[in-house]
């Protein structure tokens, strides 16, 4: 589904170099988890792969589904299937969450050739989903993101994953801020969704989420290389000894 | 129903062959935007016999005549002002058609083919007019079709004349008075010459002096005491002719009790040149009366480069005469090359009540200089501001707004608020607010941000699927929400999808 090969970025306003060769390929219908100390790269990651400015890919391919989408505008690898779920969601002032989930539904359907939701079917598919996920009605009438609490921030990004349905999810953090019954409720979400030909990439600090989504891959990244590969006990290792014990493998 | 019969709501003086010509105008108006009519045209340029030519045309009675060259002999003595943040050539008075109107049916189709697809999408875009058009135009069944949907009774000026007014019927039932000013002038002398320029004088300022000596159309609303108005009153203005200047003239008068929303709506085609529209709209409000007056500008703004496009140069007034009496008006401002615009409230009635929401988009090489002002002269009176302004491409905006609060006018209020999004950074927003405050009971508070799109936004939407430029008009519609929310809905829906077209190019 993913496949990034020898990736290496620097940032456009200084030449810093953030991911220094990233290879990583994530099979259709898997769930790959990524760990790692703050600053390691993850979020540029992220970023990167959904083709946010501000960076420079200085080496390196990412295909997704066999496609390069290194080239693509950020709204056309979305429509391709790629999804982000930011780590911090940005707020939108005015813009109503159900405007922005009709807008956003409709342009990628378009994108793609189909035809545009009517308001009726929409209305019903997102009130079921948001009903899933526990958001309720007053939510989707508020501006998006705006005045929501951190952990509705996360769980809105959740039913935007849910109604546009991608085939390749990248979760940045969307654990972090959440409570018990949340991180639940968005387990549940993301489990709902796992399907043959749907992936995942599982950016997290903790375990605790890895208990309800079992990853199939752990890759633990340090200073913008993965520094180890492994199944889910690398995320136990991490959780019991810290990132010590794994950096002072590599060195 | 009116269905535009014959010559029924038809001004009078414009022969059978004109109205013709005009419901013609629907069909390919939909299609294309240069309607080929042949015009009657006066000759180019200015001096007193264009003046009683205007009025000759209009079958006007002498007193209208005296009061156009006693206008037109104070114009003659003035100069145009220059104290306004825009730049343009200077006009030549003398190379301007003042009065134009369709004359026969020697129209000549243009092929699809002909018409800039640009322009062909804006307006297929807009849509809605165009349902108003139809009625307009005679086509059978429109207005049937219009009338489940929304009750909107429509004016419609083509260059200088008014072509007819629908729904008279009904309204005239309730007593409402809705027709051109020169009918009115013809059929309700008395009213018109108590409360014409009793708003904005006659030698208020340039633009309005010249207006007053060559207004040739515009709308008359008389609201009885006590009434309201049972349906939206809509006035939509259209610029056809080449050289001509557009000088339309619109009286409200809102009797004791009494309530009206009133909608402007204005467009014109794309023209290398640019065209001169000079307007004044009076509103006459008094005790416990309200007028809602909202604006949708989208006069041809001159293209990418800056080449040609509408010169704006509006008169607006609301004089709150009666004791809690009020006023509201909402503006989105995309079109015009310059526009030159301050609709004001004059809050003379004791507690009463002005507000002015506005949205003033500015792209390309577009200069809006616009504000409002709002004169307390009664006690406990309240105004209250909201100002979008929105920059991009090499654009000037400028908000311009005066608060005075007078000696007499205690314990008044006004909030300003004042915001002005840039997009890109070649273009310019300027905010510049006078406050006179002469007593010491009365509070006055001005807000004023400026912001730049945020390009994490823009992101946040594109990751979403959203283009680049959809994602633009999204977050911008969003920072102008409060303002698209005080017009009425159907105008709101427009107004949403003019701020996209008007946007369109200013990113990538
Ligand atoms: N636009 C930027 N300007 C300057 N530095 C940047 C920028 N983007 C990323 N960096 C730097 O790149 C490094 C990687 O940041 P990134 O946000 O990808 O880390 P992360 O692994 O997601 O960390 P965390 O676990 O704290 O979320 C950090 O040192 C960060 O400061
Ligand atoms: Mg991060």
């Amino acid at each position: 589904m993913l496949k990034i090969t020898n990736l290496k970025v620097e940032l456009e306003e200084e030449s810093k170099e953030i991911l220094k060769g990233i290879n990583l390929e994530i099979e259709s219908g898997s769930v790959h988890a990524i760990m790692g100390p703050n600053g390691s790269g993850k979020s540029t990651l992220s970023y990167v792969l959904s083709g946010k400015k501000g960076y420079k890919v200085t080496n390196g391919e990412v295909e997704l589904a066999g496609e390069p989408i290194l080239e693509l505008e950020p709204e056309e690898r979305a429509a391709s299937g790629l999804f982000l779920a930011f780590q911090y969601p940005v707020e939108i002032p005015g813009v109503g969450n159900m405007t922005f989930l009709r807008t956003a539904m409709n342009s990628q359907r378009k994108f793609r050739g189909e035809a545009e939701l009517s308001a009726a079917d929409f209305l019903k598919l997102v009130r079921e989903k948001a009903k899933e996920l526990k958001i309720d009605a007053e939510m989707l009438k508020r501006p998006v993101n705006v005045g929501f609490s951190g952990g509705e921030k996360k769980r809105n990004e959740i039913l935007q994953m849910a109604l546009l349905e991608p085939k390749m999810c990248v979760l940045d953090e969307t654990d972090s801020g959440l409570d018990v019954d949340a991180m639940k409720l968005v387990a549940d979400g993301v489990n709902a969704l796992r399907d043959k030909g749907r992936s995942f990439l599982v950016i997290t600090h903790y375990q605790r989420l890895l208990d309800h989504i079992k990853p199939d891959f752990v890759h633990i990244m340090a200073d913008g290389r993965i520094i180890k590969s492994g199944g889910p006990e690398l995320a136990l290792q991490v959780e019991n000894n810290g990132y010590s014990d794994l950096l002072a493998e590599v060195q | 129903m009116t269905s535009l019969e014959a010559n029924d709501s038809v001004k009078d003086g414009v022969d059978q062959e004109t109205v013709e010509a005009v419901r013609n105008v629907g069909g390919h108006y939909k299609y294309g935007w240069e309607t080929e009519i042949e015009m009657d045209y006066a000759p180019k340029g200015l001096d007193s016999d264009i003046v009683r030519l205007i009025s000759a045309k209009n079958n006007e009675p002498e007193w209208m005549t005296n009061w156009r060259l006693d206008a037109f002999s104070r114009w003659e003595k003035m100069e145009e002002p220059n104290w306004a943040m825009v730049d343009y050539p200077k006009i030549d008075y003398q190379d301007i058609y003042y009065y134009a109107s369709p004359k026969s049916m020697a129209e000549k189709p243009k092929s699809l083919d002909d018409v800039d697809p640009k322009l062909l999408e804006t307006y297929k875009k807009l849509g809605i007019p165009l349902k108003e058009q139809l009625i307009l135009a005679g086509v059978e069944g429109a207005e049937e079709a219009n009338l489940d949907e929304r009750k909107v009774a429509v004016d419609a000026v083509f260059d200088s004349v008014s072509i007819g007014t629908t729904f008279k019927d009904e309204l005239r039932k309730a007593g409402v008075i809705f027709c051109s000013i020169s009918e009115a002038i013809t059929d309700y002398p008395e009213l018109v010459k108590k409360y014409l320029g009793s708003v904005v004088p006659v030698t208020d300022n340039y633009f309005a002096t010249l207006n007053s000596a060559v207004f040739s159309d515009g709308s008359f609303v008389y609201i009885p005491e006590g009434v309201r108005c049972p349906m939206e009153l809509s006035t939509y203005f259209r610029i056809n002719a080449e050289n001509t200047g557009q000088f339309e003239r619109t009286l409200i008068i809102a009797e004791k009790g009494s309530y009206v929303s009133y909608l402007e709506g204005c467009t014109a085609p794309k023209r290398d040149t640019n065209q001169l529209h000079a307007a004044i709209v009076e509103l006459v409000i008094l005790e416990d009366a309200e007028v809602k007056y909202s604006t949708v500008q989208n006069w041809y703004p001159g293209d990418e480069n800056g080449l040609g496009g509408i010169y704006n140069f509006v008169t607006k007034r609301a004089d709150c005469r009666g004791d809690r009496s009020k006023v509201m008006w909402t503006q989105v401002e995309t079109g015009s090359a310059v526009t030159w615009k301050y609709p004001s409230c004059i809050l003379r009635g004791n507690e009463s009540q002005g507000e002015f929401y506005s949205i003033a988009i500015a792209n390309n090489f577009q200069q809006a200089d616009t504000g409002t002002k709002m004169i307390h002269l009664g006690k406990n009176t309240k105004s209250r501001i909201v100002s979008k302004g929105i920059s991009a491409g090499n654009a000037q905006n400028t908000y311009r707004g005066l608060v005075t609060m007078h000696p007499k006018a205690t314990s008044s209020r006004n909030y300003t608020q004042c915001d002005s999004l840039l997009i890109g950074n070649k273009c310019g927003a300027h905010t510049v607010p006078y406050i006179e405050v002469k007593n010491n009971s009365s509070r006055v508070e001005h807000e004023a941000t400026t912001s730049k799109v945020d390009d994490d936004q823009l992101f946040y939407c594109r990751q979403r699927g959203v283009n680049e430029e959809d994602a633009v008009a999204l977050v911008v519609n969003g920072f102008c929400k409060e303002v698209l929310q005080a017009l009425p809905m159907e105008f709101a829906m427009e107004a949403q999808q003019l701020v996209a077209i008007s946007l369109e190019g200013s990113v990538g």
